[in-house]
């Protein structure tokens, strides 16, 4: 049967369009971008014709505001490490405590460098406190970053609204939107938004290729210096094949958004509901009215989600889990720990996240696989005992903790 | 995605003893917090022999905590209590074809099941006194708690002494810059790793040979006294090391069992060559045995 790929937070599928837009810049389109010849003139239009797509995507006022970078990665180092740079009498960061680890492991870095950073708490729906965020406001702070939307719950932030608090106090704004762009619209000419992150593999671009929009007037400090590529904002040779395949993929998801935000959400909506009709003891995480179209987090009470995660792979589905367990880090999810989630939920909660590409007839067969599952990991639960979790306090699981 | 062996991935997919067990007369609870895998160990003790009749087991974890439960379930029927506790966490890993370093953990959790449902069984209470810490050493899974015991207890300075007394960073050395922050964190401050002023006359050029202070016999007894110092903690990977001989600066070693053949075997022998040298004062060259027939 044909895999059913259901992990588009993780990454995406390169379109074939952009594949194909792609293949020439390997071969006969190979120059530099940068030469005076012929070979590398072709380059620089297409990379101009990239840059205008990416701009129209994120509904940005100039095309000399998209700087490309390897990576949502490097986008996000670049621009907290370049407001600090540019400001460096200011020595305060906002962020919050779900963020990417590419904004918290930098973060954690800059506090051994004797930053300050503050990490916004959220509630049990993943949502910030807005008054907490205003009262943190003044001018020790360079840099807020707070992200678009969460990579496991797919809840957004009112990222448009906290900028225009930023800015009032003459404060930079950067967002992570890696998660979001594409799949809810985006018109930065009309925020105060001045930096923002994305990452072309989210969006059926290949990997390899990301984005730093920087807002013009920004005051902007380069990552990497060298050559004058990006207007010496960000050196070193242009991917060009990729640059010109996010540019196709930006265009394309331009023309899906639409359907992002009904069909896509449809079918996520589909998923939950067919779901939690036949599992009990199973919840969706997140803000539940303020969320990506395409993401569905539920948390299955007392099985752990790599077990999960290894049947649904027998069964041809990929999904992951909010138990970070799956990557390289023991601890249940920090995103699941911030919302309070309890840890017999936090570690068997799964991500299904989907795409354009995904059918109602693979929402069906994930329907009628998960239920199975989950009851055959509870059978093996010392949580759990026959048709639901153990009440009885005499036979009560309460293990010594190491 | 984990690199499970076909071992793990059967023990996962088709568990062996899962779920209650009524006549069980010894049960083990234990969790570990690090990751929140829990389990419960339950034992079918014959109460005349002492022989482990049946066990059962519960988990709530990952696919490597359940087949390491499942594991340990196999391995211990049939055993007697006192048999059964001489189980290590080793032995679980090895029964499945080894665990990747981050899950190693879940065997030790399985050992504990062990020795709490043994302690119910007798009517002691167990208690667990292993603290787990993030895993800094990917290459020979060492954590920093372990890292952090072993600066105090030695007062070690500089991330070349913690690789020689734990082995952590021994091997692709990605981790150093934690383990650099690990002795920031116990020592307030890092070390220059600078070689320390060569007090061994013998290490100055140019000079004329000085008596050595030991007597040979005194000095291959040093040799043998540290050697057996080390090797607990090569047993401990089920390797060991024998002295094979001792010709001036060269000193032949055989090491065996996992270590044999090794890819970190010159790191090991790096290790061994610093405790020399260290415990003798002396620069010396520790070599394998097999360079002897070269000699």
């Amino acid at each position: 049967m044909k895999p059913i790929y259901m992990d588009n937070n993780a990454t995406t599928a390169c379109d074939p369009a952009v594949v194909e837009a792609m293949l020439p810049f390997f071969t006969e389109q190979f120059g530099n971008a940068s030469s005076i010849h012929s070979f590398g003139a072709q380059v620089g239009k297409a990379l101009k014709e990239a840059r205008g797509k990416v701009q129209a995507l994120l509904g940005a006022a100039h095309d000399s505001e998209i700087v490309f970078t390897s990576c949502g990665t490097e986008s996000d180092a670049t621009a907290i490490l370049s407001a600090l740079k540019a400001y460096p009498e200011r020595r305060t960061v906002i962020t919050t405590v779900v963020e990417h680890p590419a904004i918290l492991t930098l973060c954690d870095y800059l506090e051994k460098e004797d930053y300050i950073v503050h990490r916004l708490r959220v509630d049990k729906k993943g949502r910030v406190d807005l008054d907490e965020y205003k009262s943190l406001l003044n001018d020790r702070v360079a840099i807020v970053s707070i992200m678009w939307a969460n990579n496991e719950t797919g809840t957004l932030f009112p990222v448009e609204e906290m900028a225009e608090m930023a800015h009032e106090k003459g404060i930079l704004f950067h967002t992570d939107a890696v998660q979001a762009v594409g799949k809810v619209p985006i018109d930065l000419k009309n925020t105060k938004i001045d930096l923002l992150s994305l990452s072309g593999h989210k969006l059926h671009a290949p990997k390899g290729i990301g984005v730093l929009y920087v807002r013009r007037n920004t005051r902007f400090r380069p990552l990497l210096r060298g050559g004058h590529q990006e207007r010496g904002r960000r050196a070193g040779t242009e991917n060009s094949a990729s640059i010109v395949g996010l540019g196709v993929a930006c265009d394309l998801a331009a023309q899906h958004m639409d359907a992002e935000n009904t069909v896509v959400k449809k079918l996520r909506d589909r998923l939950e509901r067919g779901i939690l009709a036949k599992v009990k003891n199973a919840f969706v995480n997140g803000d539940l009215h303020y969320r990506l179209p395409n993401t569905a987090s539920i948390a299955f009470e007392y099985v752990e989600g790599e077990g999960i995660l290894l049947l649904l792979n027998k069964e041809g589905i990929a999904a992951s889990s909010g138990s970070a367990c799956t990557s390289g880090s023991l601890e249940p999810s920090h995103v699941m720990r911030a919302m309070g989630i309890p840890y017999t939920a936090a570690h068997g909660t799964i991500r299904f996240s989907l795409s354009r590409y995904n059918t109602e007839e693979e929402v069906d067969r994930v329907i009628a696989a998960v239920p199975p599952i989950i009851a055959q990991l509870r059978k093996l639960s010392p949580y759990w005992s026959g048709e639901g979790p153990v009440t009885n306090l005499e036979q009560a699981f309460q293990p010594e903790y190491a | 995605m984990w690199d499970y062996s076909e071992k793990v991935r059967e023990h996962f997919f088709n568990p062996k003893n899962s779920g209650p067990l009524d006549e069980a007369n010894g049960i083990g609870d234990v969790g570990s917090i690090k990751c929140g895998d829990a389990l419960r160990l339950m034992l079918k003790v014959n109460p005349e022999s002492e022989v482990i009749e049946d066990a059962h087991f519960q988990t709530f974890g990952c696919g490597s905590a359940i087949a390491s439960s499942s594991a340990l379930t196999e391995i211990i029927k049939g055993k007697t209590l006192d048999e059964a506790l001489k189980v290590s966490n080793q032995d679980i890993a090895d029964y499945l074809d080894g665990l990747p370093p981050e899950k190693m953990h879940c065997s030790v959790m399985g050992r504990e099941a062990l020795q709490a449902a043994v302690a119910n069984y007798r009517g002691e209470v167990w208690t667990d006194d292993h603290e787990e810490g993030d895993l800094v050493c990917k290459c020979f899974a060492i954590d920093a708690v372990m890292i952090e015991d072993t600066i105090r207890a030695n007062g070690l300075k500089t991330r070349e002494e913690v690789t020689n007394y734990t082995k952590a960073g021994g091997g692709c050395s990605a981790c150093h810059e934690k383990i650099e922050d690990v002795l920031i964190a116990v020592n307030g401050r890092l070390y220059s790793s600078e070689p320390k002023p060569k007090k061994s006359p013998l290490a100055v050029p140019g000079e004329s040979p000085v008596k050595p202070k030991l007597t040979n016999y005194q000095r291959i007894r040093k040799i043998e006294d540290t050697l057996e110092a080390l090797r607990p903690m090569l047993q401990r990977d089920h390797g060991d090391v024998t002295l094979v001989e001792v010709d001036g600066k060269k000193i032949y070693v055989a090491l065996t069992g996992a270590c044999q053949g090794c890819s970190m075997e010159s790191a090991t022998l790096g290790g061994i060559q610093a405790k020399l040298v260290e415990a003798l004062g002396e620069l010396v060259q520790v070599l394998p045995v097999a360079a002897l027939a070269h000699a």
